[in-house]
């Protein structure tokens, strides 16, 4: 099958060792291209579409080669970005030889957004989305990444309808998205998303992407935000756990 | 032989072949207990071992503050210079001091007369002038004797900096005793077979191999006995075999520290004893002499003593290996050449002293690893590394070929068959410089002392990869001959005047040697050569015509990043350099030449040494430790970085190959279990792929930072560096800032 060749995907970078981006020791793929701009994004680098290396889909999987006998006893395989939907073509295509050829478990990490542009069929390599899950409220949704919130809850659903495992991912930013209220609705949300979510991971804002902004002469308005103490974090989590969710 | 094979110390030991002659691995594969279960039946530390351990505390922060707790300047040591000393003695369960006084230091001058006097001087203390007319009128010391041989180049060589850290003026150490013959055995029966051994030379020709061999043999034979005689200062008569688990950990213990009181060698390795210990352990509990609590307890204060092992030296040697490395390495684990594992309870109990004592970087515990390790095993050891930091893994998968499942490791990363192999330690050769030579025609960067002679510099502006290999194996020639006529230098005299007498004795009599040569700078020689290969690398030099930077355009392929076209001039440089040592005419005692990829922390003091290098670094910078690849250069996480290290083959590393992995918690995994399953993982992928050794520090950069700025917080903060662990904050400040500067895998 000589399908999809001629290809090319653009690779921001890879990762080999990667533990906290789906389950087991994960390769990842940073493919570049984001249409959000989330104010708290430690790889702001990884956004421009086009940027990065060029890479055909041969090279791509050349890349993985070498780690594929590990990764298969060790984890899997990973794709984020950037956002992956970006490059859907490429990025099925990917999922379809990793799938096909290397037997992997596959991740895909996204935010959803730009779901409608596939169908149900590109899901079929994918084992598991990590669905990033930015804002309950639509308002801060869009202040906070510069796009509407509708489509991600949408993807949620279908992914839901495909009985699609998922784990919903959400960052946790004092002031931005610490709220309460907005973390209970979520909560119930992803909640009635029933048994495709296996897990929720409330992910401690850093300010380790920081220097990355400036690097890119990027305005970053984040500068004083702190960490979440562990005990902002456990809160957090307790909201998600109260709703019957396991989260890590 | 005269003994009774039916002995009432041997009752329910099975096996006939280790009874006749000295054999402690037959022992063990007879009578070992696998253990495959999980760690749950372990004890924690009774309140006898916390008081004595908190009374211990108090000793070390106050010797952590004067630098050394105090010195026994007017009694040489010997196995016997010293009464018996005690931290508490009504609440000491294993017994024995180096000195007369815990954390009181001894003098060994037949190391080196000058290194005494250095160390006495840097702490305040006069050297006693009885000492100084002995060893200065009418007793040689090793030191002396290697300085009446050593040749200019060489002088020239050591003075730059080009070869370092060469056991010249201290004991040369990485020899392991065979110390649980003494528990197996008693001296009576070790004396008598040193004296079969010596009588069945007697009428061999007598040429110089066989005289040495029989004076060592006497040596070996006295020694036994001073051995006997320094247990029964505490009591004990260990003529005889050890009776019970308590006197098999006891007796062991004193064949240590017998080492230990007449040898400061840079490592004093103790061997592979847990398993064998772990017979007596069985037979007792099966008696129901003992209870878990009784064992746990006696294999911590064990420990107790083997972190309180110190040495006299230098605020010198101390910035070169951080803090007070005595290397008391204990090799766990492991499987036997019949495929059972060699796991048993007490590899557990040796690890559980982290929990029971605290973290430590002594004794350098070493989980000898193997994809067949009983699982329950690998996720003890794994938690064990997330939660202390304080343990190393060597690929057991890849050394039991050669050496077989009883060999143990000497020092960081150095494997030899237990009391039927030592090696002569050659610390290392930096090749970072050699390429610098390469280019300058022999003459030193940063002095601009010609030092290597006969050699012609690069003179084009750009460098041309061709050239500088074929100038660079030319200055692999000259290093490889200058450094091994050091070693042959070194390793003669200190046979003659610095033998190790009890550690020699804990061997057969027939032994392999191994010439253990080692090299320093390897990532940066091997990113330099695939700059000038793969980028434009121009030479800037100074007033003089000396190379002194370089400007390079375009980019290269760094090693580290599982990158054949980088990687493979790594191999290939390793490769060349063992090439050119074996080709060397002549090593002493028909020693077996090897080398090590293993800096220990000096990689900082090499880096001080070593000006701006072609791949970009700059003058002075850390080199990375070990086989590391340089900081940040690693581009693609640890599991590219890790692969790339696994393709030096150990065929030509055979003294070990090191790396050192960091990463902090969070990016190990979410949870404490899958941090534990992931890291099993990975250690098992790292051995499937053939690495040899990974140091594994799971810690956060702020906790490092912190200590930094109030280390007395911090007593017991340990983390792995280059085959050993250490207290961080004993660590010098530039030590430290290399240390955190170096690469932590948290991908954000």
């Amino acid at each position: 099958m000589d399908d999809g060749k001629d290809l090319v995907g653009y690779l921001h970078s890879v990762e080999t060792g990667a533990a906290v981006d789906g389950p087991g020791m994960r390769f990842v793929y940073f493919m570049s291209g984001c249409p959000f701009r989330c104010q708290y994004c430690h790889n702001p680098d990884t956004w421009k579409a086009g940027s990065g290396r060029k890479v055909t889909l041969r090279e791509a999987l050349d890349e993985i080669l070498p780690y594929c006998k590990f990764l298969k006893t060790a984890g899997g395989v990973t794709i984020s970005g950037g956002e992956p939907l970006v490059q859907a073509t490429f990025v099925g295509e990917l999922f379809r030889r990793l799938k096909r050829t290397f037997r992997l478990h596959t991740a895909l990490d996204t935010q959803g957004f730009l779901h409608e542009s596939v169908p149900d069929e590109w899901f079929e390599p994918v084992d598991l989305v990590l669905l990033d899950i930015k804002h309950s409220d639509p308002d801060k949704h869009l202040a906070l990444t510069g796009k509407p919130l509708q489509p991600t809850l949408d993807f949620a659903k279908r992914l839901a309808r495909l009985k699609k495992k998922m784990w919903i991912r959400y960052v946790l930013v004092p002031g931005l998205t610490d709220d309460d209220g907005d973390i209970s609705r979520l909560a119930d949300f992803v909640a009635g998303l029933g048994d495709s979510v296996e897990r929720v991971e409330v992910l401690p804002f850093h300010q380790l992407g920081a220097f990355k902004w400036k690097e890119l002469g990027l305005g970053y308005t984040l500068e004083n935000t702190p960490a979440p103490t562990i005990e902002q974090a456990e809160r957090a989590r307790t909201l998600f756990r109260d709703k019957g969710l396991t989260v890590f | 032989m005269t003994h009774d094979t039916g002995r009432s110390e041997w009752r329910n030991f099975r096996g006939e072949n280790w009874k006749n002659r000295v054999d402690v691995r037959d022992f063990i594969q007879k009578n070992d207990s696998p253990y495959d279960g999980t760690a749950a039946f372990l004890a924690g530390p009774t309140q006898r071992t916390k008081s004595l351990w908190d009374k211990l505390s108090l000793l070390l922060t106050e010797e952590r503050k004067k630098g050394v707790l105090d010195i026994s300047t007017v009694k040489p040591s010997s196995i016997v210079a010293h009464d018996a000393g005690y931290i508490d003695q009504d609440n000491e369960i294993i017994v024995g001091l180096q000195t007369d006084a815990p954390l009181k230091r001894a003098i060994m001058p037949n190391g080196g007369l000058r290194m005494v006097k250095a160390g006495l001087d840097a702490y305040g203390y006069a050297m006693d002038p009885k000492v100084d007319e002995i060893w200065t009128k009418y007793r040689k010391s090793h030191n002396q004797g290697v300085f009446d041989v050593y040749s200019p180049d060489i002088l020239a060589a050591r003075k730059a900096g080009i070869i370092t850290g060469l056991p010249d003026a201290y004991g040369r150490g990485r020899i392991i005793g065979d110390y649980r013959r003494v528990a197996l055995y008693g001296t009576d029966f070790l004396r008598e077979y040193k004296k079969r051994e010596f009588q069945e030379l007697d009428d061999a020709v007598f040429d110089e191999k066989t005289m040495r061999l029989r004076e060592d043999l006497s040596e070996q034979y006295r020694a036994l006995d001073e051995l006997r005689q320094m247990a029964a200062k505490y009591g004990f008569d260990i003529s005889k075999p050890a009776a019970s688990a308590k006197e098999a950990i006891q007796w062991t213990y004193f064949g240590y520290l017998a080492a230990v009181k007449e040898q400061n060698g840079a490592a004093m390795s103790l061997g592979r004893i847990s398993t064998f210990l772990d017979i007596y352990v069985e037979r007792d509990l099966h008696d129901g002499t003992l209870t878990e609590t009784q064992v746990q307890e006696m294999i911590d204060d064990l420990v107790i003593k083997l972190r309180i092992v110190r040495f006299l030296r230098t605020p010198d040697y101390d910035a070169l290996f951080s803090g007070d490395p005595t290397w008391v390495t204990e090799s766990i684990g492991g499987v036997g050449e019949d495929g059972r594992s060699l796991v048993t309870k007490s590899s557990f109990r040796f690890l559980h002293t982290l929990y029971n004592l605290g973290p430590a970087p002594e004794p350098n515990l070493t989980v000898l690893w193997s994809t067949k390790l009983p699982r329950a095993f690998k996720d003890f050891a794994a938690k064990v590394s997330i939660d202390t930091s304080s343990i190393q893994y060597e690929n057991d998968d890849l050394m039991r070929p050669l050496w077989g499942d009883d060999y143990g490791i000497a020092c960081c990363v150095s494997a030899m068959r237990i009391g039927k192999q030592m090696q002569f330690f050659g610390a290392r050769a930096n090749l970072a410089k050699a390429l610098l030579y390469a280019i300058n025609g022999g003459v030193d960067e940063k002095s601009g002392a010609k030092v290597a002679k006969g050699f012609e510099p690069i003179v084009s502006d750009v460098l041309d990869y061709d050239e500088v290999c074929e100038k660079l194996d030319k200055m692999m020639d000259w290093l490889a001959k200058t450094y091994v006529k050091a070693l042959n230098a070194i390793h003669y005299m200190h046979d003659k005047y610095a033998y190790e007498r009890i550690e020699m004795a804990l061997h057969d009599r027939d032994i392999l040697r191994t010439m253990a040569c080692g090299i320093a700078g390897l990532s940066v020689a091997a990113d330099s050569l695939s700059a000038i290969k793969h980028a434009k690398v121009s030479v800037i030099r100074n007033d003089q015509g000396l190379a002194v930077d370089y400007k390079i355009e375009g980019s290269y392929p760094a090693y580290g990043n599982n990158d054949d076209s980088a990687d493979s001039i790594t191999v290939a440089l390793a490769s060349k350099f063992m090439e050119k040592i074996k080709a060397q005419p002549y090593f002493y005692r028909e020693s077996m030449p090897t080398q090590s990829i293993l800096t220990i922390t000096s990689n900082v003091v090499y880096g001080k040494k070593t000006g701006n290098t072609p791949d970009g670094r700059r003058a002075g910078t850390p080199f990375a430790p070990g086989a590391n690849p340089m900081y940040g250069r690693d581009a693609k996480g640890f599991i590219a970085a890790g692969a790339s290290v696994a393709k030096i083959p150990y065929s030509c590393s055979l003294d070990g190959i090191s790396w050192t992995a960091s990463a902090t918690p969070d990016s190990l995994g979410h949870s404490a279990e899958e941090r534990r399953a992931n890291l099993v993982n990975c250690l098992d992928g790292f051995s499937t792929a053939n690495g040899f050794h990974v140091n594994v520090n799971v810690l956060n950069r702020e906790t490092l930072v912190d200590a930094m700025e109030h280390p007395e917080l911090y007593p017991q903060l340990t983390i792995r560096v280059s085959g050993y662990a250490v207290n961080f904050v004993k660590l010098t400040r530039e030590q430290q800032m290399d240390v955190i500067s170096r690469t932590f895998y948290s991908r954000m």
